[in-house]
């Protein structure tokens, strides 16, 4: 069982060509800055969009060969997709919701409810079955377009942004849930997202796109060892600190690292051993002097090299620990930044990511 | 208020109850609830059309369907005789071919009524089509949802205070028609000759009557204006 796919889709005068294949069982994920082409694909993966030329082919069957004339509609492909707005339908109460595909498939009401009863509780909104979308939280709403995409069984399951709407605290939580439904999913798992760490904690593949075009497919690893643009080593510069942790209290811990030390929201997993603390450089900010403040984490250090792209630069710091700060140009200016400039960096605790080695 | 002043309230009771007043109110009702029906079971595709399809002459069809509303209903009466007259296009066809004759029939009124209050109700649902998210759709036909079922489950419901709106507005339109009525299916009673026929015919008789017929019309238009609340400007 495996996703081929290779197409060229025009949307208006913006043309999106893809080439890549993904295997059953494991997770790949669409990696790119926003507007690179990413929901394009997915719609076209979906049947919304035909492509102009190309194949989508899944486990044999050809979806889109515009060539030969054959065009799958998207109601007759087997693919489940949650949406970046996931798009419940407003009317309709969660368990209606998830119910909606079997019910379109003729499923008589009783049976339907029932497997969506099941899924819901699963995913742990089992309670929350009667409630409208608009009443649920953003994580409740999360989990219940999974469980809507899911329960007609398709053979390829289609995630577009699945975590970006929710809040730091949601996220951890939410992904927790993607995960293990991942890993239970036994058919073709694309991933659509522009947050490198989402990809590479969830995906075991990464498909980088920029502009429009495929730049590079590999593991994490191997992207990270070897990146290709500049997009590509940009995304795997995510600070990343291994440790071991100490409690603080108040839901904080301390993170102790061979090169630093960090304040971490605790982990209520966390029994001992090593965990990974990631901070996106977009959540570090710099200061000519000792910030004042809430953020937990406060570091100095000396600016080793600043790196314009666009409108904005990454700065990288010999602090204790080394980090990477992404800054407006502004920033670049008013601060004086330039490589041997003596700068603070603060973060919040909550803003650090912890994950399982 | 000129007309609150004018009523003959004394009379007024006598006047609505008379068989005249109650043949064309219930003609009236019949004939509006008919036209209303009528304009949205063909007023949805239009509407659907226009909001969401892509063809060329949209513009055109547009404008063609919006007419009606502007054109002195006179003129709307001419032209459907025009079309299904014993002598029109389609009239004498269905003469020769089924011996059908629609023009003095109550068919006829409604046909007249339909064709002013079609405009209203397209409009009013194209507007509730464009409010609609259309992504909505295409997210049921990711979950294997048909057209059909898409339109039951998901556009009609969401859809539900637009409809009721285009319906009443419709419903209204077609209760006061009174230019194309009277030239095209004429002025019948108990066939054609619906309130506002009825209120024309008094007026040249009995005035008062006619006053007190106008009232009743006036009524039973402001109920169904208050009982829809300003829905449709939502």
């Amino acid at each position: 069982m495996t996703l081929a796919v290779d197409l060229t889709t025009r949307r208006g005068t913006f043309a999106v060509e893809a080439g890549f294949e993904a295997p059953a069982g494991s997770t790949t994920a669409l990696l790119g800055p926003n507007g690179s082409g990413k929901s394009t694909i997915v719609s076209s993966i979906a049947g919304l969009v035909p492509p102009e030329v190309g194949t989508v082919v899944l486990d044999g069957t050809v979806l889109d060969g515009p060539a030969s004339g054959v065009y799958v509609p998207p109601e007759r492909r087997p693919i489940g997709v949650v949406f970046q707005d996931l798009l419940l339908f407003p009317h309709l109460s969660a368990l209606e919701n998830v119910a909606f595909p079997l019910r379109a498939r003729g499923v008589r009401r009783a049976e339907a409810n029932e497997r969506s009863d099941r899924l819901l509780r699963r995913l742990e909104v089992g309670e929350r079955a009667d409630a409208r979308p608009r009443d649920l939280s953003g994580g409740e709403a999360q989990r219940v377009a999974l469980a809507r995409a899911l329960v007609a069984e398709p053979s390829l399951l289609l995630l577009d942004e699945p975590l970006s709407a929710l809040d730091v605290g949601t996220r951890a939580r939410v992904r927790d849930v993607v995960r293990d439904e991942l890993e239970r999913f036994g058919g073709v798992r694309i991933l659509v997202t522009h947050d490198p760490v989402e990809a590479s904690t969830l995906a075991e593949r990464l498909v980088i796109l920029e502009n429009g075009r495929v730049t590079q497919i590999g593991t994490p690893e191997e992207i990270r060892s070897a990146p290709r643009s500049r997009y590509a080593a940009d995304l795997v510069g995510v600070n990343a600190v291994r440790g071991v942790l100490e409690p603080l209290g108040e839901g904080t811990g301390r993170l102790i690292a061979n090169e630093g030390e960090l304040v971490v929201p605790w982990p209520e997993w966390y029994e001992a051993g090593e965990v990974i603390a990631l901070v996106r450089p977009v959540d570090v900010t710099l200061w000519p002097h000792r910030p004042e403040g809430s953020a937990r984490n406060v570091l100095r250090g000396r600016v080793t090299s600043v790196a314009v792209d666009g409108e904005r630069a990454r700065v990288r710091l010999a602090s204790t620990p080394p980090l990477v700060a992404e800054v407006t140009l502004g920033s670049v200016e008013r601060l004086g930044l330039r490589a041997g400039t003596d700068v603070w960096a603060s973060f919040k605790a909550v803003e650090v990511e912890l994950l399982r080695p | 208020m000129g007309l609150i002043v004018r009523t003959p309230w004394s009379r007024i009771g006598e006047i609505i109850a008379s068989e005249t007043a109650l043949t064309a109110l219930r003609l009236s009702l019949v004939v509006a609830t008919a036209a209303a029906a009528i304009s949205l079971v063909l007023g949805f595709p239009i509407a659907w059309a226009l909001a969401r399809a892509e063809f060329r002459g949209k513009t055109f069809v547009r404008t063609l369907v919006v007419l009606p509303l502007v054109m002195p209903p006179v003129v709307a009466g001419v032209g459907l005789l025009a079309a299904f007259g014993r002598r029109g296009v389609v009239g004498s066809w269905l003469y020769e071919a089924f011996g059908v004759q629609v023009t003095f029939t109550t068919g006829a009124a409604v046909l007249a009524a339909t064709f002013v209050s079609l405009p209203l109700a397209v409009l009013v649902l194209e507007v509730g089509l464009r409010g609609l998210d259309d992504r909505l759709e295409d997210a049921a036909s990711t979950l294997g949802a048909s057209r059909a079922y898409t339109l039951r489950r998901v556009v009609l419901p969401l859809m539900g205070s637009q409809i009721a709106a285009a319906l009443v507005l419709a419903w209204a339109r077609a209760l006061g028609e009174f230019g194309a009525t009277i030239t095209f299916a004429g002025n019948l009673q108990g066939r054609t000759q619906t309130l506002p026929l009825a209120v024309f015919e008094r007026l040249q008789t009995d005035p008062e009557a006619a006053f007190a017929v106008s009232m009743l019309l006036i009524g039973l238009a402001f109920v169904v204006i208050l009982g829809l609340r300003g829905r449709f400007l939502r």
